[in-house]
């Protein structure tokens, strides 16, 4: 049996050199070089480099020694991956449940306001400008173990506490969650606002004749016209909390006894932790193997929810 | 056409220019007159103006006797984040300093110069103490810098914490068990952490290490092949901490410290004593501000056992990889004349005090001996006019350190064997129900695993 050859298969007309260079061909390439030169220096380059890395032990002073899969086998045989892992999706599960929630329910909250909405935008999108390394260092401050921290004194009012909010192994990552979740939901919040105030009024008109209420209209109105850009920040906020790296490393360091050691924080020892500017083939290949599950999580999300994101 | 031209003028002009700064990145160190350029550690990250000045004060000294070498001493401080990036871009100083730990790594992995033959030369070479010149050796004895800044672990105490909690400053405790009641008696009179461990960033192991040697246990065995993680005396410490943490709530609440975050707690008065390196008073000063009156030192309280010794360390001086052998030798002379030569020559320690005191630098803070206890001694009367430390409030230590034996830091995998530890320290201080023999046994896998490598 044959298949008939689609249409597209017929060759197109072929573009002479002289015709691309008179089209002004040459002066567009011309144009991208730099920014040709500056991706592919920064941001492309690294990433072959790492690649080539990953199976490699180099001093970064003799040539390095090609070592095939020995650095993937040892990074898959390390028990902290295992502890690393569960932690990063533990890190991610709480970000979810807690997190992801925050940003819709600020952003259907200030949708409604109908004055001073900027002021609010502006307040919930504070923690976002404050540099990533001051936030920390104020909620350390923050998370004071002893009856007399900040939020163990609020706590201590209404009879509740002192926590141990870093230093005990089951209080440590759901701190760090709280924070992360401060320091980014400002951003997703303006992205939800975008959406929503982008949704044709005419929809809540039509809702309100038929008698729908504030719930309703947001169940039945809101969520499914912010489908596709929850679908996104859903997306970016996997990716983003499998790649938690600042909040365990500058308030516990993966402690207390590992309880918040992350695969990027374990990427960040074999480099420089431990034994000091140590195991970069070992760093990079499990920086690669994270960036590929990534990808196939991805793609296989958006695969399996194209039938309901496109509607 | 003529615009498209132009563009493609100026864009050729920008790939021009970046290949000229590409190019510029070769640089060559000795010219056709035979000078040598090295580029030299010279003051850390957030020194003053003063420090820096002392040191350029110092180059100029050198050039009298070295008019061949030109000295460009630079902003530097050993940072594992930043080593491999100045590496592998060919930015690192000539020479710069390497805590001991760190030091036989980068041997190991070929990063560092053998410079045997530019120390070999030196007039002292022969007078070392073994023990410190080994934290710049490896395993056939070919040596990698030179050693500096040797020093032994100490008892740090807040003077005013001991006063206001009815305990004498002069008289600070010389057992654990003195040290277990002292601090009780602190927390229970005057609210604070009677006593405080560093936890993080392989300081836990640090500190789990100097209080086993204290205890008269070893981490590993003598050459580094085997893990004796699993032994009474590392089982001993971890109670102590676990019943002065749980029983006694002498410890505080803020259980995650490392080593910046300690001091600064300690120069707060937020802490009564701590376990830290004998020269840590500089840092107190310099970065943390204390109030001198309050700073007590005395000597780590050991066991009853043989065995019992104080963990000891230091920096090495070395020299980058790929340094010529005119670079070595002119980075050795450098070191020599910075570091070293003032511990053993007269002159040169008077002078290194004099540049010193002009800036106002702490001078006098306990180190430990190089070489020997004599020179050590002789070397302290050199510059006694010049100590601008509350002396009288270390005599704890300076008094009994020499009956001290000094045991270095584990010989293999340190930093890594260090940072399975921290996860052990941290278990018990923050888990009551920790159980300390299968956190030990594990350890003990654990570091034999990365060991074996």
């Amino acid at each position: 049996m044959t298949t008939a050859a689609p249409p597209s298969s017929r060759p197109r007309p072929r573009r002479s050199p002289a015709t691309w260079v008179r089209g002004g061909g040459l002066s567009t390439l011309v144009m991208l070089l730099p920014l040709l030169v500056v991706f592919g220096l920064f941001s492309w380059w690294p990433i072959v480099r790492s690649v080539v890395m990953s199976v490699q032990v180099t001093n970064l002073v003799t040539p390095p020694e090609f070592v095939g899969w020995d650095n993937f086998s040892a990074v898959l045989n390390d028990p902290m991956l295992w502890t690393a892992t569960q932690n990063t999706l533990w890190f991610a599960l709480l970000a979810l449940v807690l997190g992801y929630p925050v940003p819709l329910v600020l952003a259907v909250l200030m949708s409604d306001l109908r004055r001073a909405r900027g002021i609010y935008a502006t307040l919930v999108y504070l923690p976002v400008v404050v540099p990533p390394a001051v936030a920390v260092l104020l909620w350390r401050f923050f998370y004071d173990a002893s009856p007399n921290g900040v939020f163990n004194t609020i706590l201590g009012w209404v009879g509740l506490g002192p926590v141990p909010w870093l230093e005990s192994t089951s209080w440590a990552m759901p701190s760090l969650v709280i924070e992360a979740t401060w320091a980014a939901a400002g951003g997703t919040v303006i992205i939800y606002l975008a959406a929503l105030l982008s949704v044709p009024p005419e929809l809540y008109e039509a809702a309100e004749i038929d008698g729908a209420g504030v719930w309703r209209k947001v169940w039945h109105v809101t969520l499914p016209q912010m489908r596709a850009i929850m679908l996104i920040t859903l997306v970016l906020q996997v990716i983003g909390t499998v790649q938690v790296f600042l909040e365990p490393y500058l308030f516990t360091d993966g402690g207390p006894d590992n309880s918040t050691t992350t695969i990027l924080l374990l990427v960040y020892d074999y480099a420089f932790g431990n034994s000091l500017g140590g195991d970069y083939g070992k760093a990079t290949a499990l920086s690669l193997m994270l960036a590929v599950a990534l990808a196939v999580l991805s793609a296989l999300y958006f695969r399996l929810t194209r039938s309901w994101s496109d509607t | 056409m003529h615009h498209h031209r132009k563009r493609f003028a100026a864009a050729l002009a920008l790939v021009a220019a970046a290949g000229v700064l590409a190019a510029c990145d070769s640089g060559d160190s000795a010219d056709a007159e035979g000078t040598t350029t090295i580029t030299v550690e010279g003051w850390r990250p957030g020194d003053e103006q003063a420090t820096a000045d002392s040191v350029k004060d110092l180059v100029a000294e050198f050039n009298k006797e070295n008019p061949d070498i030109v000295v460009e001493p630079v902003e530097w401080e050993w940072k594992a984040e930043t080593f491999p990036a100045q590496l592998a871009g060919g930015t690192l100083p000539t020479t710069f300093r390497v805590p001991f730990t760190d030091t036989l790594g980068l041997v190991q992995r070929s990063q560092i110069a053998d410079v045997t033959d530019q120390v070999d030369a030196l007039p002292y070479a022969d007078s070392f103490n073994p023990s410190v010149l080994a934290a710049a050796q490896d395993a056939e004895g070919r040596i990698y810098g030179l050693p500096s800044d040797v020093y032994g672990m100490g008892l740090h105490y807040n003077r005013a914490l001991f006063d206001e909690a009815g305990l004498d400053p002069d008289d600070p405790p010389a057992t654990w068990d003195e040290v277990r009641a002292a601090a009780k008696q602190i927390t229970e009179r005057t609210g604070q952490p009677g006593y405080a461990e560093m936890t993080k960033d392989n300081t836990g192991g640090w500190l789990l290490t100097t209080l086993t040697y204290a205890f008269g246990g070893r981490i590993e065995s003598e050459d580094g092949a085997e893990a004796t993680i699993d032994n009474p005396e590392t089982r001993a410490v971890l109670e102590m901490l676990h019943g002065m943490r749980w029983e006694d709530g002498s410890m505080g609440n803020n259980l995650l410290l490392d080593w910046s975050g300690i001091n600064q707690a300690f120069a707060a008065g937020k802490v009564g004593m701590y376990v830290g390196g004998s020269d840590v008073y500089n840092a107190l000063v310099t970065t943390n501000d204390i109030d001198p009156d309050t700073y007590g030192l005395t000597t780590v309280p050991l066991a009853d056992d043989p065995d019992a010794g104080i963990l000891g360390g230091g920096s090495v001086s070395v020299v980058r990889a790929d340094a010529s052998d005119a670079e070595k030798e002119a980075a050795v002379a450098w070191n020599d004349f910075f570091r070293v030569r003032k511990l053993v020559d007269e002159e040169a320690a008077v002078l290194d005090a004099e540049t010193l005191a002009a800036s106002d630098q702490p001078i006098g803070t306990p180190l430990l001996p190089v070489f020997d206890e004599d020179t050590w001694t002789q070397q302290r009367e050199w510059i006694a006019d010049y100590i601008n430390v509350p002396v009288d409030q270390m005599t704890g230590f300076t008094d009994n350190i020499f009956d001290q034996t000094l045991v270095p830091e584990p010989p293999s995998h340190t930093q890594e064997v260090y940072a399975i530890l921290d996860g052990v320290v941290q278990k018990v201080l923050s888990d009551e129900d920790a159980d300390i023999a299968a956190l030990l046994s594990k350890a003990n896998d654990d570091a034999n695993a990365v060991l074996a490598q």
